[in-house]
């Protein structure tokens, strides 16, 4: 199995493929210049909690470098995992529901309180119809994060994985690898899929 | 890869109708409910219908067997409900051939709004809870969580085939659950999704689902014993994406229709005695249930939704209603579905409103959810050879 592209994304700082991406601002206001300067046509961005625009501009740029951008299939996997599920958006709905007198529960908030809309949200994005999983680690562990998107493949009809590691804090304090894994790939051919490969990639760049 | 032949050994299920597999079983025959009126719960403005553990149910079979006050309610449920399924069995929990795998959506979600015992802050994360449970039974491995909105629990169960499959464990521990909450029922009734009376899944006069309160655990073994006793195998599961809406069904059950499907391939229809639906009677998810079913080519296999008698147990329901569906066949019985009179969905499907007998050994289990997640699993009895 094969990487064709992967990213690293920390509130300071985009890498893909390797390079880093020129950017401005820092944090949520980051991506959101990512977003008009690199996406721009999808204002649905805007209505996203924090983890799930992660997830959006992170796949976005991922996907941008492939030579033929996929849509509408069954064939791609979406596999995320992190250690904080939704708590970011889980603070700002508690929020919202804190006291009597201020009680003004929104399921434009609450809707987020699930870690696995961003999936959802990249496979709106890209008619994705195939396995769309969120998995929870009480810490980043990549073996077992590879031993899982490997088991993604047992399904027959999934070709590709684009998944990785998916964390959302704050606004301000966020970490995103993600990658596109592929069962066979001559063309784009990037890196081994493997442990070690895997480990180097996550450790560099801590 | 070589096929291996994956086996249930053991399950429990622990809700408001009981604390064994079994004695759930026995309620839902007899069509009893444990959904009821709450006013004034958690402060809430607006009453709800729910399952709800009543008062120390959880607390008290805790502390009969463990004295340490160190766990929350839910991760009492959860191992309250382990330690039963383990019972049933000589596993030894605390080998590293054994793999938990948890379901849940908020686990200790509660734990933001109120912590008088004060639980570290870190046990609100699902990860820190799970390691938790499976350090009461001393378990050296990670334990997985899985988090996929309303069908974690059938995840959970794929996510058990597979590690089994691929030798990473020999043994899967899947257990989901969820304990309501402020935070939960305040969620629910913002999107106007809560009926105020209990739910009539698949019926046309319903109008929104309850929510509900358990743990269940099913233990999945990669060696079956060498007899001549029939048993449960989970034989092909997939988890698909509408590509349409986070919190809207597809109107054409992409997504369901999909994994269906997937399951179907290669199993004969004819074995199968029932479709497990989500059935959670809200009309969209009821409605697009009934498109998919019969893209499907299943319309005329009998249907049934457990909802009306457990509410819609989040984390809990995949597993807790494959269990529940596992005992039924074990009875030669398809469950009817509480509260369905009169059908009420476009595509006409053969819901089961009564509890019927069957000599088939076969079913489907169905869930959807918010991201425009579905999953669908094909559980079948017989002889391992």
């Amino acid at each position: 199995m094969k990487i064709t592209h992967w990213i690293h994304i920390r509130p300071d700082v985009i890498i893909l493929d390797g390079k880093a991406l020129v950017s401005t601002g820092k944090g949520i206001e980051m991506l959101t210049s990512v977003y008009r300067n690199r996406i721009n046509d999808y204002p649905k961005y805007f209505k996203m909690d924090s983890l799930s625009k992660l997830g959006f501009i992170a796949s976005e740029l991922l996907l941008q470098e492939e030579k033929e951008r996929l849509v509408n299939v069954e064939s791609r996997a979406i596999v995320f995992f992190n250690r904080s599920s939704s708590l970011c958006d889980d603070k700002n709905y508690q929020e919202t529901i804190r006291d009597k007198d201020n009680y003004f529960p929104s399921p434009a908030i609450f809707v987020y309180t699930l870690p696995n809309i961003v999936t959802g949200e990249i496979a709106i994005r890209n008619k994705y119809y195939g396995e769309t999983s969120f998995y929870v680690l009480d810490c980043l562990n990549t073996e077992k994060m590879k031993q899982i998107i490997d088991d993604a493949f047992q399904d027959e009809v999934t070709e590709s994985v684009l998944g990785g590691w998916l964390e959302c804090y704050d606004n301000n304090n966020f970490e995103a690898y993600l990658f596109i894994i592929k069962k066979n790939d001559k063309e784009e051919f990037l890196l081994d899929w493997n442990i070690e490969t895997i480990n180097k990639l996550i450790d560099t760049n801590k | 890869m070589g096929y291996i032949m994956i086996v249930k050994i053991a399950d429990n299920i622990i809700s408001p109708l009981g604390m064994t597999s079994e004695e759930n079983y026995r309620e839902v025959k007899k069509g009893r409910t444990a959904l009821k009126v709450y006013k004034d719960r958690w402060g809430l403005p607006e009453p709800f219908t729910a399952s709800l553990f009543q008062g120390d149910t959880i607390e008290n079979a805790f502390s009969s067997f463990h004295s340490h006050a160190q766990y929350t309610e839910f991760e009492k449920a959860a191992i309250l409900s382990i330690h039963q399924a383990l019972q049933q069995t000589d596993v030894n929990p605390s080998s590293d051939r054994v793999q938990f795998i948890l379901s849940t959506t908020k686990g200790n979600i509660s734990l933001l709004d109120d912590n008088p015992y004060k639980f570290p802050e870190e046990r609100v994360l699902l990860g820190s809870s799970a390691k938790n449970i499976a350090g009461f039974f001393h378990n050296p491995n990670q334990p997985i969580v899985i988090s996929n909105a309303c069908i974690s629990g059938v995840c959970a169960q794929i996510t058990a085939m597979r590690c089994l499959q691929n030798g990473s464990c020999d043994i899967a521990i899947v257990t989901g659950a969820d304990i309501q909450s402020r935070f939960i029922v305040s969620g629910f009734q913002s999107f106007q999704a809560l009926s105020p009376l209990p739910c009539k899944p698949f019926d046309r006069d319903r109008c929104g689902l309850n929510l509900g309160e358990a743990a269940a655990t099913v233990i999945y073994s990669n060696s079956a014993p060498q007899d001549s006793e029939e048993r449960w195998m989970p034989v092909s599961g997939a988890i698909r994406n509408d590509a349409n809406h986070i919190s809207g069904p597809s109107r054409t059950g992409e997504g369901s229709y999909r994994a269906l499907r997937s399951i179907l391939k290669g199993q004969d229809v004819n074995s199968i005695a029932f479709v497990n639906s989500h059935g959670t009677s809200t009309a969209y998810n009821d409605e697009m249930e009934s498109i998919a079913i019969t893209r499907a080519g299943l319309q005329d296999i009998p249907v049934n939704s457990l909802k009306g008698y457990y509410g819609h147990t989040m984390g809990a329901a995949g597993i807790l209603e494959s269990v529940i569906s596992m005992h039924a066949l074990d009875d030669s019985t398809i469950l009817g579905t509480k509260g369905f009179e009169n059908a009420g969905v476009s595509h006409p499907l053969h819901i089961s409103s009564q509890n019927e007998q069957t000599d088939k050994t076969a079913f489907i289990k169905l869930l959807s959810g918010f991201g425009g997640c579905n999953a669908s699993m094909f559980f079948k009895k017989g002889i391992i050879l």
